[in-house]
């Protein structure tokens, strides 16, 4: 038995995998990828040979026993992948394995798979190939019906391919989620190495995962972790809590938009901070991040500002209504809106779309306009792993953020309410707006619940919104109803009055 | 008189590669009087001639004419399934199984 940290791993290239698995796949192995129809197993064999081409040159074998080559080749080159022209290379070569259709080969006495062996180690030293991938071992199984001399042959292929040295993934078919490896019970003979590909619904919504069942002697992490299929990068597993901590944390400050609130967060915010302000319906929450926008605009800076709920036409006519010249700032190239409702994709793919977009645009500004849109579709550990993901994106390009939230959701409010105290440990600054009964009116208030590293305000301050933006006040005197229950329990977001919160809007 | 040809695609030099031909053999010599080809080849020899012919399973028999084609896996060794398998018309005498 190997030690644990003396296996030695091949990185797939697949995007977030490494992260998951410590390192890639071991390496001079076979690893069975096992997962039900439509799972993605085909395609994670396909970008194991394809990423070790591209990023790694190392020569690959795609054995196929299900689809045909030509099938593969096609698939391949729409996620940009020129299996083509890495054959005419001589970096790619494929061992036809497929039943031709309406061919029947009877068996008479004994036989094995010397041939395909034969045919596989050809192809090996043909292109020097480090990689080989087997797709899909059912469907040897159903060409082959002694399924007694089809375990024992995979087996002794597997020991071929160790016995070349590559790397190999075998993809095979699960019957149902949860149950069992594979069917045909092809585990045993790889049973070293073994992950499995979901395809779920959970909450209503397609939900993929990847999870490292076991690698023999070799560390790995634990659990299902959510991946995607993106049109352009392929499996991408979403890289979720994978933080690196931040070796060093900014001085700078940048300002919010509204002179109070940076005095109120002692002098602005930090440049690497992430921002949340929480608050009902109406209370102020896009005005403040239109002026945050605005603050990055005034000061060069480029600003993406994305909303899961409305229409760019909702939101121009708002900002302009508080005289801030959206298309403005869009011609001048420093802001870049991203509109659409939340339920168009799921919370991968919204990741996926903003990370693309943060790449693209290298804003030294977010907005997320609200992240309580995203409840609508997304279950509440998915979306907290949505938020842990983009601050790791986020901090590591030191852009200033700011995330806006509802108390509750108002879709599901029934649930538990928004990640609540999840979301704000992750903020470096947050801030609360609320309605707060007076004498004779419904007042706004703001207050700086938590600021990190800077002596802030805390006082509970009025604040009013008109054209030329949101005015600050002085602290109130008497204690508010609305704001004591709201702050007192370690920052519930709930409280008995949110009813009221519905007021008129800003 | 129609000429029957075939190919054995056998893997190396096994005692299953020798038991496919030698049954080849005898079912052809019992069915077609003689009147036959057997071309024998070695996958792991001659690997990209397996490629071409798509040959998963040693031993493979191809009976390359007359048409249609027709394909058996296995040693052979039960004589009465292979030559029906195989469409070989039927024999003068009952041949013996075994080899």
């Amino acid at each position: 038995m190997t030690g644990s940290n003396t296996i030695e791993r091949i990185p797939t290239g697949i995007s977030g995998f490494e992260h998951v698995t410590l390192g890639g796949l071991p390496a001079g192995r076979s690893t069975l990828v096992s997962g039900t129809t439509g799972s993605g197993k085909t395609l994670f064999a396909v970008e194991f040979l394809s990423r070790g081409i591209m990023r790694f040159n190392e020569s690959g074998v795609f054995v196929t026993f299900e689809e045909t080559s030509t099938d593969i080749r096609r698939n391949a080159a729409s996620l940009g992948f020129p299996v083509q022209l890495w054959e005419d290379e001589g970096k790619w070569a494929f061992v036809e394995a497929s039943a031709s259709i309406g061919e029947d080969t009877p068996a008479v006495g004994a036989y094995d798979f010397g041939a395909l062996v034969a045919r596989i180690e050809h192809a090996v030293r043909q292109t020097g190939a480090r990689r080989v991938a087997l797709d899909s071992l059912n469907a040897i199984f159903t060409q082959f019906t002694d399924s007694g001399i089809v375990r024992h042959e995979l087996f002794r292929i597997a020991s071929a391919l160790n016995a070349l040295g590559v790397t190999s993934v075998l993809t095979a078919e699960r019957p149902e989620e949860y149950d069992g490896v594979t069917r045909y019970g092809v585990e045993p003979f790889v049973l070293d190495n073994v992950i499995i590909l979901r395809n779920v619904l959970r909450q209503g919504r397609r939900t993929r995962t990847v999870e490292i069942v076991k690698f023999r002697g070799a560390q790995h992490r634990t659990g299902e972790w959510l991946f995607t299929i993106d049109p352009r990068d392929g499996i991408v597993v979403v890289p979720l809590a994978f933080l690196t901590p931040s070796d060093h944390a900014s001085l700078a400050r940048v300002s919010s938009g509204i002179p109070e609130l940076d005095e109120m967060c002692g002098g602005g915010f930090y440049r690497d901070a992430i921002v949340l302000i929480t608050g009902p319906t109406g209370a102020g929450k896009t005005m403040a991040s239109l002026r945050f926008a605005a603050a990055a605009v005034e000061a060069g800076e480029r600003c993406l500002l994305c909303t899961f709920d409305g229409t760019p036409g909702q939101l121009f006519r708002s900002a302009a209504s508080w005289g801030l010249d959206l298309k403005a700032m869009q011609a001048a190239g420093l802001l870049r809106v991203m509109c659409g409702y939340a339920e168009v994709m799921s919370p991968e793919d919204h990741f996926l779309q903003l990370r693309n977009a943060i790449e693209e645009f290298a804003p030294g500004r977010l907005v997320i306009d609200t992240l309580s849109a995203l409840e609508r579709v997304a279950a509440p550990r998915t979306l907290l792993d949505f938020i842990i993901a983009l601050t790791a994106v986020l901090r590591q390009r030191e852009i200033t953020t700011l995330l806006t939230g509802t108390p509750a959701g108002r879709f599901n409010s029934a649930n538990a309410p928004l990640i609540t105290s999840d979301v704000a440990a992750l903020a470096d600054v947050w801030i609360q707006l609320r309605y707060v009964t007076g004498p004779v009116e419904i007042q706004r208030a703001i207050a700086v619940l938590q600021a990190r590293g800077s002596a802030h305000d805390h006082s509970i301050r009025q604040f009013r919104i008109d054209r030329t933006g949101m005015h600050i006040g002085e602290p109130l005197t008497s204690a508010p109803h609305g704001f004591t229950e709201a702050i007192s329990p370690g920052g519930a977001w709930e409280s008995p009055e949110s009813e009221v919160t519905e007021g008129p809007s800003g | 008189m129609t000429t029957y040809s075939f190919r054995l695609y056998v893997a190396g030099n096994s005692e299953r590669s020798h038991a496919a031909e030698v049954n080849l053999r005898f079912l052809c010599d019992a069915h077609l009087s003689g009147m036959y080809e057997v071309e024998v080849v070695d996958t792991v020899a001659r690997p990209e001639l397996a490629e071409e012919g798509r040959i998963l399973a040693t031993p493979t028999v191809v009976r390359l004419t007359p048409p249609p084609q027709r394909r058996v896996i296995g040693d052979l060794s039960d004589h009465g399934r292979a030559a029906i398998a195989l469409g070989l018309p039927a024999a003068d005498a009952s041949p013996m199984e075994g080899q």
